[in-house]
């Protein structure tokens, strides 16, 4: 019984400070940010478009930029160029209407940097490198933006979204199990066979980047820890608005469905996190084993006390 | 050369006895080492720091196999190699981080242990004054453990707890050049902490260790009541089969059997910390790469230094030196604080009891407040918190001086 006391009072105040420096204190260093479970409510709807009246406008007016290789257009320009020309590679449009929310989809095309929430990266002179397309009329943006959802597939990978909605800004060195070396701002780096011709491909990442940091004010950071870096909570209200959580950043918000969001997520703990699965599934069993364990001690300690008591 | 039995075959017993004097040293050393009985589980916390220890070696020994001290590696020598190359490698990082923060719990658990039932006094001043020694190189343990992922936190907290060697005003930043090896944490610096990590203050824990349980040896293990035991008398007791009515127990395996029963219990909390739990030992800001360009918006040590690192942050930088300087010694001067004629437990002490829970308090209240930012009225609480802690330990000589013997 005493013991029994005892260790109720180690145990209350071990639970006094840990409440007070990890649940306690984390909550008065970071403000809380309330998720919007990526509805984006202050978008207006998009009404029901044409779809083949949006692929018009869609191969006149995007793909002097974009490639949509769904319909075998390529892009005009490598990723190099394109990161020379505008600051960053612009997406393949393929599939962007099922990772991307159609919402945000219009939004972005009538103004980007006012739906990427990043106007203040544009003062004095500088404007978005994708330009705004608010002379079209609101049905016109629909159209576009049917099209896309008609031509993008619905069952992409964690890793297919991650490379369209990240991995144009993001590396991700820890990317290298399945294909090549790593995920680089300008697609996997391939296995070489010869050291020149890995050098070279180093020197165009290179090249991005510099590009890049032009654009962003510095190189955005490779995001192979960052599952374990960033709670799913920061991780999650820093994607839906990153002005939340970090006032001034130069990230765009990305407009990503909450479907590609948490396929996003995955990607990132496939890539900083793969050994969960096992972690979670292996540590029932070591917890079973110590619980028999702890029966046999405590029968043990009972049979050599008691000659003692 | 002393007597010994000729016809004793190599390695028998009687062989080793001879040479070695293994029954000498099991009987004075295990099976007649007298353990009081009247004691609880608390009493188990030595050896069940001594498994975390060896759990931490062992662990240890595994990461050092793949690990790289070099800035340029050693984030992803710990990340990448033993996080997802090597088989089970997340597993023996998860062991050795929640170990290292795991230790400091049992070590306080320990230390309050001790100043609650006065086993540091009346004959046991040396165990205090060796475990707190072995406080202080696991501290140090801790910090140059803490360095080697080469994360933000361990780039910017080595660079803050380094400056504190250049003592303020006295601005001698050539020992903190020294102690670096470079202007800022840099490649000389992980290395050496890695010497420091790996080799030179594992063996220094394990003499300490050593020693600290010499010291234990002689004086005796406490009681509950702090009864004080005739140990020969008790053990003709003990030795005549009256085991029920000695007051005493043998350490093996009468006192092993309760730490190993103590120790499974333990086992279970620490391993569901290993695999669901692990976010205060394995802090996430250190999954960042040391940046030395971008200081991070919160810099705080772990939670085991929060409350000697809020001693020294209220204050202005040299008084705040000072004050820490003084939470660093101040403990390891205890025996000789407490002027008590009694090594008794604190409930039987009077004003003593009250003074060890306003202790034990006060360092929980300082301890958050070094985490929390400080601003408004956290400001204020780690103030009055910092110079309650330095008022106990002034009052401590005068409020003992004036206890009545029991």
């Amino acid at each position: 019984m005493r013991e029994l006391k005892i260790l109720a009072v180690v145990l209350f105040f071990t639970g006094v400070i840990y409440y007070g420096v990890e649940p306690y204190a984390h909550a008065q260093m970071h403000k809380h940010v309330e998720g919007t479970e990526f509805k984006y409510e202050n978008l207006k709807e998009v009404e029901k478009g044409n779809a083949s009246n949006g692929e018009q406008l869609v191969m006149s007016n995007c793909t002097a930029c974009h490639a949509i290789s769904a319909k075998g257009m390529t892009a005009p320009m490598d990723a190099v160029m394109s990161a020379a020309t505008y600051g960053v590679n612009p997406p393949d449009l393929s599939n962007v209407g099922s990772i991307f929310d159609a919402k945000y989809l219009a939004a972005f095309i009538a103004n980007p940097a006012k739906a990427a929430n990043v106007s203040h990266k544009f003062v004095g002179g500088k404007s978005h490198p994708m330009p705004s397309y608010n002379w079209m009329q609101p049905a016109e943006i629909a159209d576009m933006v049917a099209f896309l959802q008609s031509i993008a597939k619905h069952d992409l990978t964690p890793k297919e979204v991650f490379t369209d909605a990240c991995g144009r800004c993001h590396a991700n060195r820890y990317d290298n199990k399945v294909m090549g070396e790593k995920w680089t701002q300008i697609g996997q780096k391939p296995k070489f066979k010869y050291e020149k011709d890995s050098l070279a491909f180093d020197i165009k990442v290179i090249e991005y980047q510099d590009s890049l940091i032009k654009y962003m004010g510095k190189l955005p950071p490779d995001l192979s820890m960052i599952i374990r870096a960033r709670g799913h909570h920061f991780l999650e209200t820093f994607i839906e608005n990153p002005q939340s959580q970090l006032a001034g950043t130069a990230m765009p918000a990305v407009g990503l469905t909450e479907e590609s969001f948490e396929k996003v997520m995955q990607h990132l703990e496939n890539i900083g996190d793969p050994s969960k699965p096992t972690r979670d599934s292996m540590g029932v069993w070591f917890l079973l084993y110590l619980a028999v364990f702890t029966i046999f001690a405590v029968l043990w300690k009972k049979s050599v006390w008691k000659k003692l008591h | 050369m002393a007597h010994f039995d000729e016809t004793a075959k190599p390695f028998s017993e009687q062989w080793l006895d001879d040479r070695l004097g293994v029954r000498t040293l099991r009987r004075v050393l295990a099976e007649e080492y007298w353990i009081p009985k009247d004691i609880n589980f608390l009493w188990a916390m030595g050896m069940i720091l001594a498994v975390t220890f060896g759990i931490l070696i062992i662990t240890g020994i595994f990461l050092v196999m793949y690990y790289k001290p070099d800035t340029v590696l050693a984030f992803d020598s710990v990340n990448y190699t033993i996080m997802q190359e090597v088989g089970y490698g997340w597993l023996f990082r998860h062991m050795h981080g929640v170990a290292a923060s795991v230790v400091f719990l049992l070590i306080y658990i320990h230390m309050f242990t001790g100043i609650y039932y006065g086993s540091y006094k009346q004959g046991r001043e040396m165990i205090w004054i060796s475990g707190m020694l072995l406080f202080v190189t696991f501290s140090a343990e801790a910090f140059s453990g803490y360095m080697l992922p080469w994360g933000q936190m361990s780039y910017w907290a080595g660079m803050v707890i380094t400056n504190l060697f250049s003592l303020g005003s006295l601005e001698m930043n050539g020992i903190v050049e020294w102690i670096r090896g470079d202007y800022v944490p840099g490649d000389a610096y992980l290395t050496r902490f890695f010497m420091l990590h790996v080799f030179l203050l594992p063996l220094v824990i394990i003499g300490v260790i050593v020693l600290h349980f010499g010291s234990l040896r002689i004086p005796h293990v406490n009681n509950q009541e702090g009864e004080i035991i005739d140990f020969d008398e008790e053990a003709t007791k003990y030795l005549s089969g009256n085991t029920k009515d000695a007051k005493i127990i043998r350490f093996q395996w009468d006192f092993l059997s309760k730490d190993f029963m103590v120790m499974a219990f333990f086992l279970i909390f620490f391993f569901y910390l290993v695999f669901y739990h692990y976010d205060f030992a394995m802090d996430p800001v250190n999954f960042d790469p040391a940046d030395g360009l971008k200081t991070p918006a919160h810099i705080y040590p772990e939670w085991y230094f929060l409350w000697s690192y809020e001693i020294l942050r209220p204050f202005s930088k040299d008084i705040g030196l000072m004050a820490f300087g003084f939470s660093q010694v101040i403990f390891m001067l205890l025996p000789f604080l407490d002027r008590s004629p009694n090594a008794i437990p604190a409930h039987k002490r009077g004003i003593f009891f009250i003074w060890f829970w306003a202790l034990l308090i006060d360092m929980i209240v300082l301890s958050v407040m070094g985490k929390v930012p400080p601003e408004g009225s956290f400001t204020t609480i780690g103030l009055v918190a910092a110079l309650t802690f330095i008022g106990l330990w002034v009052i401590l000589p005068i409020i003992t001086k004036f206890e009545k013997k029991a």
